[in-house]
């Protein structure tokens, strides 16, 4: 069998139901096995709307997503999205083209160095240097991509390779001696944080990303007694917004209430979450009074910025059970949170999050985010770009559950929400998906809506049209003196024409007494729509922590 | 920080008994003894990871190993630059990497070669070569105006044979890096 074949076999015995990708020189092998081989294959318009639509399908299934390019341009091009996942730990498999073996080396035509360029931001890459190696590669990929703390894995095919004929006996088993993940976390540590937390009398659970999988773990240990929750910006949906003990989104853009509820803290657990620098601020003001259990399936993560006291490496759902368990055992005294809870009440009553609306029929951002939200009963699976549009998305849609807000936090990668809500629709056709784009960012993919009508991926594009790069003129007005440098985007394009000529149905909202009623008029119509709603041009994202600062500076 | 006791004993656990286990810097040199599989663009990935993290490596030694899909490396650092933890860390998250191992100072023997290329004639020579004997250096290779002198030894050692030399001229240096092993029987 040609060693292609082997490959489709591979992709089935590994559950793939579908791959987004664009066919080139080098993986031409590779296309003709998909002409027959039963698998779901999306023909995208550039190769990083297939990567961002595969990371789309992965986060909104749990499935590891996969995606393809051919040499060259086609492996370059993936370097966004291969980025984006390393970042935000998306399990992806990418299978690049590469020039006949006898090329390599020679800067062949179409020749780039995919496995040198992308070894800083992969989980792991393997180079195909023998057709018997492709099944066995292909698994140890799969297996790699989904395990431990989720990641992106480039497998690169030589073309010579990927046409020749192999004996394929089906892989059972995969041998990496060097990769053994712990998820069992340490009894004896998870002890250790069950008292610490029955000590605590100003205690806050901090969750991120990683806790997708385990948000119903998360709930049980968090109402175990009255602990309050913030989560990160990837970790929006863990814990069920809204909910009593919910204190709202923490970081550079998140509540007060969450952000001084970490100043104040004198526990803090960190679960799946890596303290980035726009959840900690200025370092060394971050949560100064608390002590850090730390629990994280990467003991990388773990006092790398900010020093654990104690630290628990494994998997969130292995832990957090026992974490609840133990305790539970400590009947610890309830009334210990009264008064933390009082001074939470009181950050939350006096600093929700708001904006001035206006009543002259223009749409506040913000407002626009309350509609979507009512006109979708808060039940879309929604993805978003980067900058303002995104943070506004997530302050002021609340997530019932996990794999609902899907975007690009580490990377913070324009253009991602598109193509990713197309990935989320393949992943999940029952779904409402919809995607809050920002006007700038929703020109760096639009490409994709070409494919969405071809292949009838009904995906809902809101664009905040705010005819900027709204989060840089933003900073330009606070921090650089309203020097406005580049930033202007003014009418173009006209998205609705774009829409038309994509095959899509485009539409225009201006008005804000109708704006919940026409989006579900876009929500109901059949394929792909592009809305663009036009907002107050300029209205910035509060309440803010400026960058370097710590909690107590928020502004806004 | 008070001992652990069992669970559900109502036992208090105060929370200023904690400590952050992790000290950033030890502020003493390391050793680290790294398996890695033997497989093409290895050593890439790891100087790769050490440049891209802003890790400093003072020596890197590569070698073959008994098992021939085996590679050693051995790589000396600065803990009062380079947060040791975090560096072990980071190298496990490298699939290719079998096994670490941050040498004992005080149970490890660790020893590197270096040849040192010195203009010597007349009576330098004498001298030198005296300092050679003191050292157990061989010399190597002999011209009218130069030796090349061969010396192993800790890096403390060739750092003094480096010193003493210098002054009758260096012409050029070779030094490999440090290679270590631990003491005893029990395999590093
Ligand atoms: C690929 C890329 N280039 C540049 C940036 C820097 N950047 C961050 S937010 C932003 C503005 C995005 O504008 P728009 O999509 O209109 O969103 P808005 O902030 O106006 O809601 C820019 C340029 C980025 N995040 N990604
Ligand atoms: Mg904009």
């Amino acid at each position: 069998m040609r060693a292609v074949d082997a490959l489709m076999e591979c992709l089935k015995a590994e559950g793939v139901d579908v791959v987004f990708g664009l066919p080139g020189g080098a993986n031409l092998p590779t296309y003709d096995a998909f002409y027959d081989a039963g698998i779901r294959h999306i023909l995208v318009r550039h190769e990083a709307g297939g990567g961002h639509a595969a990371e789309g399908y992965a986060k909104a299934t749990g499935k590891v997503g996969v995606s393809l390019g051919t040499s060259g341009p086609g492996a370059t091009n993936l370097v966004t999205p291969i980025c984006d996942a390393m970042m935000d730990s998306v399990p992806l498999v990418f299978l690049t083209g590469q020039v006949q073996t006898h090329l390599l080396g020679t800067d062949g035509f179409q020749e780039a160095d995919t496995i040198g360029i992308t070894m800083p931001i992969v989980k792991h890459s393997f180079m195909i240097r023998h057709p018997l190696e492709i099944p066995r590669t292909l698994h140890e990929a799969f297996h790699i991509a989904r395990s431990g703390r989720p990641g992106p894995v480039v497998v690169d095919i030589p073309s010579d390779l990927s046409r020749a004929d192999i004996p394929y006996e089906p892989v059972s088993d995969v041998h990496l001696p060097g990769y053994q993940p712990t998820t069992d976390g340490n009894q004896k540590q998870i002890r250790l944080a069950a008292k610490a937390l029955a000590n605590a009398r100003r205690p806050v659970i901090y969750a991120g990303g990683g806790v997708v999988d385990a948000a119903s773990e998360l709930r049980e240990l968090a109402t175990a007694d009255r602990f309050p929750v913030t989560c990160t910006l990837m970790g929006l949906g863990s814990f069920p917004a809204p909910h009593e003990q919910w204190l709202g989104m923490l970081g550079m853009h998140g509540t007060r209430t969450a952000n001084y509820a970490m100043d104040e803290a004198d526990l803090i657990v960190a679960i799946g979450a890596r303290f980035d620098d726009r959840i900690t601020g200025k370092i060394s003001e971050f949560a100064p009074r608390a002590k850090f259990i730390h629990i994280d399936i990467d003991p990388a993560e773990i006092s790398k910025n900010v020093p654990a006291h104690i630290p628990i490496v494994g998997d969130a759902r292995n832990i957090l059970p026992r974490l609840t368990t133990e305790y539970r055992a400590l009947s610890a005294d309830r009334s210990r949170l009264e008064e933390w809870w009082s001074r939470i009440a009181t950050w939350q009553e006096r600093h929700p999050l708001r904006y001035e609306d206006t009543d002259d029929g223009e749409i506040k951002p913000q407002y626009m985010i309350q509609a979507l939200y009512e006109a979708t009963g808060g039940a879309a699976i929604v993805t978003s770009d980067v900058g303002q549009h995104q943070m506004w998305a997530a302050q002021f849609y609340d997530f019932p559950m996990p794999r609902r807000w899907i975007n690009s936090g580490g990377l913070g990668t324009m253009g991602f929400g598109l193509p990713a809500a197309m990935g989320a629709q393949v992943g999940c056709p029952d779904q409402t998906v919809v995607c809050i784009a920002g006007d700038g960012s929703v020109q760096m993919n639009m490409q994709e809506l070409a494919t969405c009508a071809q292949e009838g991926i009904p995906i809902k594009v809101f664009i905040m049209n705010n005819g900027y790069l709204g989060m840089v003129r933003q900073w330009q007005e606070l921090f650089w003196d309203r020097r406005y440098s580049h930033v202007d985007m003014g009418q173009w394009p006209d998205f609705v024409k774009v829409a038309d000529a994509y095959g899509a149905t485009g539409m225009r909202l201006r008005d804000k007494d109708t704006l919940v009623r026409d989006m579900r008029a876009a929500l109901a119509t059949p394929g792909p729509v592009l809305v663009d709603v036009r907002v107050t041009r300029e209205e910035n994202t509060y309440p803010m922590i400026p960058a370097g600062q710590a909690a107590r500076d928020m502004v806004g | 920080m008070t001992p652990v006791g069992e669970p559900a004993t109502q036992e208090v656990l105060s929370l200023d008994d904690l400590n952050a286990a992790v000290g950033l810097r030890t502020g003493r040199k390391h050793v680290l003894a790294i398996l890695v599989e033997n497989k093409p663009g290895v050593l890439t990935r790891i100087t790769g990871l050490f440049a891209r993290r802003g890790f400093n490596i003072d020596t890197l030694a590569v070698g073959p190993t008994d098992d021939e899909t085996v590679s050693r490396i051995t790589l000396t650092l600065d803990g009062a630059v380079a947060p040791i933890d975090q560096v072990t860390k980071q190298l496990h998250k490298l699939v290719n990497v079998l096994k670490i191992r941050d040498l004992d100072p005080g149970e490890m023997l660790a020893r590197e070669l270096a040849m040192f290329k010195v203009s010597a004639d007349g009576a330098a020579r004498a001298e030198v070569m005296q300092i050679c004997e003191i050292f157990r250096a061989k010399v190597v290779d002999v011209t009218k105006r130069s030796l090349v002198l061969e010396v192993t030894g800790t890096c403390d050692k060739v750092d003094a044979f480096e010193a003493l030399v210098r002054p009758f001229g260096l012409i050029e240096m070779a030094r490999t890096g440090e290679i270590a092993i631990s003491r005893g029987r029990a395999e590093t």
